[in-house]
């Protein structure tokens, strides 16, 4: 069992070919650290905030970066199609990585079954029947889900349509360079983070929606403005982050990434990584105070403001000195 | 985040004590290690204050729909858990459309074609959509 989706399929998929992949490694290599917080794109009248890269991306990079063949496909709204490229697959023995919507996923808890299109998981084969073995990486054990409900959540709609989207490994050179893909991986992380200009993605979202969250209690009704903040904390503990929004899983990366690259300075950037994850998790701690008592009389909505402005700081500091350690 | 810090708080709702998650947390040497937590009550409290809203806003609807305001569209819209701009996407419409359709007069002319793209849509036949009672309706 992994505590994310992407990053723990991915895991899973280069486990099946021999290469030793942990999934710190895997979300590290991939650069998967982000944050973002988009007001306008709302989901069931909520914004949208997210702790990582966009779906699919920490696959791609982490196989880029290993110099490993994949493929990826989209069927549009062809769901026939869809289906037969992944039956196909299945019946070669190749495992296959899927993006899909939780609220079509059977086995799961019906506590996370809502429309969430994000989810990744991997089939590794299909019974006579049709049904699907899958591999959900959030989940411990394995699973089971009837071929008519797999397609439903291959083909969910919402934000973002997976399109029946899947993705395979077709070839794993015979030496990888791990080094250099982790190096690789840091830098472009450390991109991805701090450079975006605007305001909703990277470092810069984080001091965005720590000014319109000082604006809720004025802007909203008192039951919107727990819903948005309730979903900040969904976002962050939730959905498979291991804890606190992906900065403990980064944190071990970055540990993993100092034994291996014989770096022990990136040891001190993975205990400061784990100090901003304790942030986070006070934060969501102090942001669920609000929505329990529905006023802010404990911890009020500047304190979560402020919290917030000092969690960019802090790790807008840390990737800025990251870039100065010469990997 | 230390081993001994992760919470193992049971969340009694829809099935969530039916699973467990990793959490990423440093042992006592400052290691990092995966801990196997039931969750924690931070994050419980937020999914389950999701789903009263789900439920309320079920209950709002199921309103319009006995006032004769809203059609039962609008009732399995929200069951599904959709909004009108994901709902919009599965029958092949705008949004403004679909937000036209769960008015009850203008649902009252809609085309059996058009009511079977619902059905498909939600997983269930005209019938179920053309007969639907307020009353005995399925709650989340």
């Amino acid at each position: 069992m992994h505590a994310h989706c992407e990053s723990g399929a991915t895991t899973n998929l280069l486990r099946h070919y021999g290469v030793p992949m942990t999934e710190p490694l895997a979300f590290g290599i991939g650069a998967g650290l982000f944050f973002s917080h988009i007001p306008f794109i709302k989901v069931n009248g909520v914004p949208g905030t997210s702790y990582r890269s966009y779906p699919g991306t920490i696959f791609k990079t982490l196989m880029k970066s290993l110099h490993i063949d994949y493929t990826m496909q989209q069927f549009g709204s062809n769901e026939a199609k869809g289906k037969a490229a992944l039956d196909q697959l299945l019946d070669q023995g190749i495992p296959v990585g899927m993006l899909s919507g939780i609220f079509y996923l059977t086995y799961m808890p019906e506590a996370y079954r809502f429309q969430f299109n994000a989810h990744n998981l991997v089939a590794y084969g299909r019974k006579e029947d049709g049904t699907y073995l899958i591999s959900d990486p959030t989940l411990e054990g394995l699973h089971e889900i009837a071929p008519e409900d797999m397609q439903k959540a291959r083909f969910a709609k919402g934000f973002p349509e997976p399109k029946g989207k899947l993705y395979y490994i077709t070839d794993v050179p015979k030496q990888l360079d791990m080094e250099e893909a982790i190096k690789k991986g840091i830098k472009k992380n450390i991109w991805l983070y701090t450079s975006p200009p605007i305001g909703i993605f990277g470092n810069k979202a984080i001091h965005t929606l720590a000014r319109r969250i000082k604006t809720y209690p004025d802007k909203l009704t008192d039951r919107q403005a727990v819903l948005y903040v309730g979903n900040i904390i969904r976002m962050q503990e939730e959905i498979g982050t291991g804890g606190g929004g992906f900065r403990f899983l980064y944190a071990a990366f970055l540990q993993e990434a100092a034994e291996i690259l014989g770096k022990p300075e990136l040891k001190e950037f993975s205990q400061r990584m784990t100090a901003i994850g304790d942030q986070w998790r006070n934060f969501a701690y102090s942001a669920a105070r609000i929505c329990k008592a529905r006023k802010s009389d404990l911890v009020s909505y500047n304190d979560l403001s402020d919290m917030l402005h000092k969690i960019g700081h802090d790790e807008l500091r840390l990737f800025n000195e990251l870039k100065k350690v010469n990997l | 985040m230390k081993t001994n810090e992760v919470p193992q708080d049971k969340g009694n709702y829809k099935n969530r004590d039916q699973s467990r998650k990793v959490v990423y947390a440093t042992d006592e040497k400052g290691e990092y290690t995966t801990v196997n937590s039931d969750g924690w009550e931070v994050e419980h409290l937020a999914t389950i204050q999701a789903w009263d809203q789900a439920k309320l806003e079920l209950e709002e609807v199921l309103d319009g729909i006995r006032k004769g305001a809203l059609s039962p569209l609008a009732y399995f819209m929200k069951k599904n858990l959709m909004d009108t701009g994901i709902l919009a996407r599965h029958v092949g419409k705008w949004g403004w459309q679909v937000k036209r359709h769960l008015k009850a007069k203008v649902f009252a002319g809609l085309p059996e074609s058009m009511l079977q793209r619902y059905a498909t849509t939600f997983n269930i036949t005209v019938a179920d959509i053309r007969n639907f009672n307020p009353d005995t309706a399925e709650k989340h």
